[in-house]
């Protein structure tokens, strides 16, 4: 995995539709394994195809359109990601070659993991969303811009999250710097609550 | 300024401040973490690739769930193409990382979030995560409990910690009592059928009022289950007595509760939340899904509103049409959402003496758990589903979704106890009405949609 790629210009591919869920991004029956690889294919198979087991394209499927071929950016709905914590959903998107979507709200669980694998969620309103849909954009991380017909649109994101995406970090490794700060909060909690820690309690096999 | 329940248990997780110009971005303690075979596998196998270990691996629990078997009998095998790699691979992994599993046919299975529980492995006041949704189920227990991705999960285990942002807080009271026929699901579909599924986003919502503190542990946890499906990081219930009560005992839980710490789990009086949402549980009737969302839900004697049209074609119903009497396929009972004993018994009370409606091609009934299993065998409970026409499972998550195995029969309208109705989530075509048990009991005799609290006045004239 890699950080993302700013400023990016491609054009945005309209998804509109508000709560789109993580089973319609990658049906639970596409995940046939636990690795994170081969999701591509079956991403947003419900829509996307019109016969889903003989991958027959639906073209009214915004990305099965060629202006819209080999799609970096989505617009999507609000509530973009809602449903099943599945990382696949993440994992397709950036198999397929997504690197950013811009929607007016997340779903939390899709948003964290949207960060961990350094795909930009952007958030801006419905009407800025709607503007950028279907258009030659360019999303500048750094600046926290997205620029479209001469319209720059602010966005705001965490500061963590930015540096993460823009630099490619592992969110482990950097937790693994702060190991001393874990070691003594633990001694200090396991004095104040001693219930929390199972190590003299393991369970007997059935 | 008093500080709600939420603000407690995130203060004293918080082992630092994540840097940066970050105002609100905390590294925080993980007490608990669960995993199942569906996510919990990617986390595992992705955690062995890079060298990595559990910190400690007392406090990491996994159990088969999402792609076990149910039918009466089973191993390792699955309908699933591929399902017992699952399976395995699981097993394998959670040996090589010392975590404690419960197995496919374990006597303490179950569905994570009804077993998580049962087993005192959820205590007030812990954090626990899991790479599941609706692991903000938990929340009853006055935890912070929340779903996260399978990268989350590794994150915990290895470091025992998460990198969050703070969210906001929002209280949720519902005031006075329930009526008859009404329960806990009902409640959640309220509330996320007017406020909409975006309508927690950015919170943790804590559940309050006369009618909550009302709710048995069990009811709880279906409140707080659909926490997710309001796009809430998750919901939580201050513990009271009910709560040590059904904690006292279970196999990971403390001996004992009498610790001081026990009894400041709670928002004071002057909390201040970021929002406030009251809702009127009198005023609640049995709630059904129409459409493709939770949020497309309505009253069972309403009429079906305008929505997108994209649901309204998917379903098969047009505005104005009256939910009630339309006619369906499949019967549903089971998920981490309904598929408790107290959930099995009112679903019971109305099957008693009575069969579903020859229309019905399929009716299942998957306990949540083998306890539960046990429970209802005990309680003969099994025999009243049998004869009503229902097939008895073991326990798992099931026909909640579809994971390319075991079906209902092709474009199947389905009520079903379950937290989503989401376009193909039940199969390629299933068309899903979510409800409460007692709905779904109700619906499977009439062969269609139908208000539960017609069948319980007769079952109530016929005892009198």
């Amino acid at each position: 995995m890699s950080a993302f790629p700013s400023p990016l210009t491609a054009r945005a591919a309209p998804i509109l539709t508000d709560n789109i869920d993580t089973d319609t991004i990658i049906p639970s029956r596409e995940m046939r394994s636990t690795g994170r690889d081969g999701l591509a294919d079956g991403m947003f198979a419900p829509w996307r195809y019109s016969d889903v087991d003989a991958r027959k394209p639906n073209p009214d499927f915004a990305l099965n359109q060629p202006q819209f071929s080999a799609a970096q950016i989505i617009a999507g709905g609000a509530n973009f990601g809602c449903g099943s914590s599945r990382e696949h959903a993440v994992w397709a998107l950036a198999e397929y070659g997504i690197k950013a979507i811009i929607a007016p709200s997340f779903a939390p669980i899709f948003h964290g993991n949207c960060i961990r694998n350094f795909l930009l969620p952007v958030t801006l309103p419905r009407d800025v969303v709607e503007a950028v849909a279907g258009e030659d954009i360019t999303i500048d991380l750094a600046a926290q811009t997205v620029a479209c017909n001469g319209s720059m649109h602010p966005f705001t994101i965490d500061p963590e999250a930015k540096q993460m995406l823009a630099e490619g970090l592992d969110a482990i490794d950097l937790t693994m710097t702060q190991s001393p700060a874990i070691e003594t909060w633990t001694a200090a909690d396991r004095a104040l609550r001693p219930w929390v820690y199972l190590g003299d309690k393991p369970k007997e096999p059935a | 300024m008093g500080h709600t329940l939420f603000d407690r248990i995130w203060d004293a997780h918080e082992v630092a401040r994540t840097g940066g110009q970050g105002d609100g971005a905390s590294l925080i303690a993980i007490d608990r973490v669960f995993l199942h075979e569906r996510t919990g596998a990617s986390a595992l196998k992705r955690m062995a690739e890079m060298g990595r270990t559990v910190r400690d691996p007392a406090r990491v629990f996994a159990v088969m769930d999402h792609i076990v078997d149910t039918r009466i009998g089973r191993g390792d095998g699955t309908l699933m193409k591929g399902g017992e790699g699952f399976i395995t691979e699981t097993r394998a992994a959670c040996k090589a990382a010392g975590i404690t599993l419960f197995d496919v046919n374990d006597r303490d299975q179950g569905i994570v979030h009804v077993i998580s529980p049962e087993q005192g492995i959820v205590l007030p006041g812990l954090t626990l995560v899991a790479p599941d949704s609706h692991t903000c189920t938990q929340g009853a227990f006055g935890a912070l409990a929340w779903g996260i991705g399978s990268s989350e999960a590794e994150h915990a285990m290895v470091t025992g910690t998460l990198r969050m942002e703070r969210p906001k807080v929002m209280r949720v009271s519902f005031t006075g009592r329930l009526s008859m026929g009404v329960s806990a699901k009902d409640m959640i579909l309220t509330l996320i059928a007017a406020h909409g599924a975006g309508g927690g986003t950015g919170h943790v919502v804590e559940f309050a009022g006369e009618a909550v503190r009302a709710l048995d542990m069990e009811a709880r946890m279906t409140l707080c289950n659909m926490a997710t499906e309001f796009s809430a990081m998750t919901g939580l219930i201050a513990p009271d007595a009910k709560t040590y009560e059904y904690l006292a005992g279970r196999p990971y839980a403390p001996a004992d509760f009498s610790n001081p710490h026990w009894a400041t789990l709670r928002s004071d009086d002057d909390a201040v939340f970021d929002s406030e949402i009251e809702i009127d549980a009198s005023t609640i009737a049995p709630m059904v899904s129409w459409g493709t969302s939770p949020e497309h839900t309505i009253a069972v004697d309403a009429s079906v509103p305008q929505g997108p049209t994209r649901a309204h074609d998917y379903i098969g119903l047009q505005a104005g049409d009256a939910l009630a009497g339309t006619q369906i396929d499949v019967a549903f009972l089971g998920s981490c959402t309904n598929s408790r004993i107290s959930d099995l018994r009112r679903a019971a009370r109305i099957l008693d003496g009575r069969r579903i409606a020859p229309g019905i091609r399929k009716a299942l009934v998957v306990p949540g758990s083998l306890h539960v299993k046990r429970q209802a065998e005990a309680e003969g409970l099994d025999k009243v589903f049998e004869a009503a026409g229902f097939e008895w499972r073991m326990s798992g998550c099931s026909l909640c979704f579809y994971a390319g195995g075991e079906g209902f029969p092709e474009g199947s309208r389905t009520i079903s106890s379950t937290n989503r109705n989401f376009q193909g989530r039940q199969g390629p075509g299933i068309r899903t009405h979510i409800a409460s048990p007692e709905t779904v009991a109700a619906s499977a005799i009439a062969g269609a949609i139908a208000d539960p609290r017609d069948y319980l006045r007769e079952t109530a004239e016929t005892a009198a």
